[in-house]
């Protein structure tokens, strides 16, 4: 479904991304963590070449994203996004913002969409919230929207990039609980966070990052009870002690 | 002059108050025709300016350079006086055949205030966050349908109390047109001062309907303000 292979990128002199080869099958879960300023935004950025490579192959859901003929709108289409900052369309309604881009990029008719949006809120226990505005919904229920916003394009692929790092701590269990589900229904998921429990319980694989390398790829499991790297150690050992939290 | 005697009656009643009603009416029309076009060319404008396409980019800003540093009394003069020279004949004798003086003020008018709307609408687009550029691109959206669906209209709304003011500047500057003989208001108190020699009358009269059509407007957009942006006059 998405396959990294020799990927390089570079903010001027800084090389973020150093030689990223990661595969990632239909149904799978990705967790990627490592500390901040590790390059996983710009990682996960490039699946949907928010940033775009500068050297390597990356192949999204068939789409060679080098190529210059691949239609970059129609596999964003595809791919679901969910920013830690959530970014809903503060000038429309939870529906509206639903269901702008069915209407106007899948050309659904209005009433069709209105109905699926419906249903994504109820899945993600919003739906009497439809007619209000972003800013009278709490953090955890504008992700929840924003989740729901990123399904109404029926997207093959759904990318998080650190989806509870902004909410406050009782708000975490509700967004995660709608990520699970999706994860349970067999979504391709690629999720940055710093969730530990969420990667155990639900992540196939876990990837750590560190100075835009991947230093260690493996399932949950091995990640958490026998990390390879001293610094998947280090990184380990301070989320486990909140003072040294480097959740931004 | 310390013998001038005073007489509002001029003004207030009778043939001079119908053609000083008639010149606020052409003002009235000529300012709300323009904003109109003007704020539509503008968007254009502003989009061109921020187009990643390098000559677009480039022509959009010396469409602003220029028509936003020379006077427009020159602007007004080179479309009535000059554009002539440049169109077919047939048009010409279109133009003359209709209100040319009307049509080449609006166009002036259209111009001259779309350049400062364009520069307005850019920095309310600059102001909102390019977050929801990052959302509307990752939703699928082209560059175009982004501004088109989500970022213009948030733009647009904070555009409107800065786009009231140009409305007002262009109410003014409208009363240029009567150098090229659009019987609009200025035109007209100068037609009531000739005939009756009422000049203090006939312009006091004047000031008072420029005054007025500001206030209204100012107040309609305080009113804007704390209705839909909140924004609440500093005690
Ligand atoms: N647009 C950018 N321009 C320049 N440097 C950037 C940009 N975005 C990120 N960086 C830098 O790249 C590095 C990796 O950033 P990022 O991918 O956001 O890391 P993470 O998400 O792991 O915290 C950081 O040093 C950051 O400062
Ligand atoms: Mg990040």
């Amino acid at each position: 479904m998405i396959t990294f292979q020799g990927v390089h990128k570079w903010f001027k002199s800084l090389h973020v991304l150093n030689d990223i080869n990661l595969h990632v099958t239909s149904g799978e879960v990705l967790v990627v963590c490592g500390p901040s300023g590790s390059g996983k935004s710009t990682l996960i950025r490039t699946i949907n070449q928010l940033e775009p490579i500068d050297k390597g192959t990356l192949t999204v859901d068939g789409m060679d994203l080098l190529d210059k003929k691949t239609d970059i709108n129609k596999l964003r289409a595809e791919v679901g996004f969910v920013f830690q900052q959530f970014n809903l369309y503060p000038h429309l309604s939870v529906l509206n913002n639903i269901i702008l881009a069915p209407t106007k990029i899948r050309k659904t008719a209005k009433r069709d969409a209105e109905e699926q949006a419906m249903a994504l809120l109820e899945r993600v226990g919003l739906a009497e919230k439809r007619n209000a505005y972003p800013s009278q919904l709490s953090g955890g229920q504008q992700q929840r929207v924003a989740i729901a916003r990123a399904l109404a394009m029926k997207p093959r692929i759904m990318l998080f990039d650190e989806p509870t790092s902004a909410l406050d701590p009782e708000m975490i269990g509700e967004v995660l609980a709608v990520m699970k589900d999706l994860a349970v229904s067999g979504m391709t998921m690629v999720v940055v966070t710093h969730e530990m429990g969420f990667a155990r319980e639900v992540a196939h694989r876990v990837a750590f990052m560190d100075a835009g390398t991947v230093l260690e790829e493996a399932t949950p499991d091995e990640f958490f009870s026998r990390p390879k790297h001293e610094r998947a150690q280090q990184f380990l050992r301070q989320l486990l002690t909140p003072m040294h939290c480097e959740c931004p | 002059m310390l013998n001038y005697q005073f007489d509002w009656s001029t003004v207030t009643s009778g043939k001079y108050f119908d053609w000083l009603a008639s010149g606020v009416k052409v003002t009235l029309q000529l300012s709300a025709l323009s904003i109109v076009l003007a704020f539509i060319l503008g968007l254009l404008i502003a989009v061109m300016r921020m187009s990643n396409n390098k000559p677009v980019r480039w022509i959009a800003h010396a469409y602003l350079e220029f028509f936003r540093n020379t006077p427009l009394l020159v602007q007004i003069f080179f479309w009535y006086f000059g554009s002539y020279k440049i169109l077919p004949t047939a048009v010409n004798d279109w133009l003359n055949s209709t209100n040319f003086e009307f049509a080449a003020a609006v166009i002036a008018l259209t111009i001259y205030t779309s350049a400062f709307i364009a520069e307005d609408i850019r920095s309310g687009v600059l102001s909102i966050p390019k977050e929801q550029m990052e959302a509307a691109r990752s939703a699928g959206f082209s560059y175009l349908r982004s501004m088109q669906y989500i970022i213009l209209p948030q733009a647009v709304r904070l555009t409107v109390p800065p786009l009231v003011n140009q409305f007002l500047n262009l109410a003014k500057n409208s009363s240029l047109a009567m150098t090229i003989g659009v019987m609009e208001l200025t035109y007209q108190a100068r037609q009531v001062e000739s005939y009756t020699f009422k000049g203090f009358e006939a312009f006091t009269a004047a000031t008072v309907v420029y005054v007025a059509i500001s206030l209204v407007i100012t107040a309609l957009v305080n009113i804007y303000n704390e209705k839909v942006l909140n924004i609440h006059k500093a005690a």
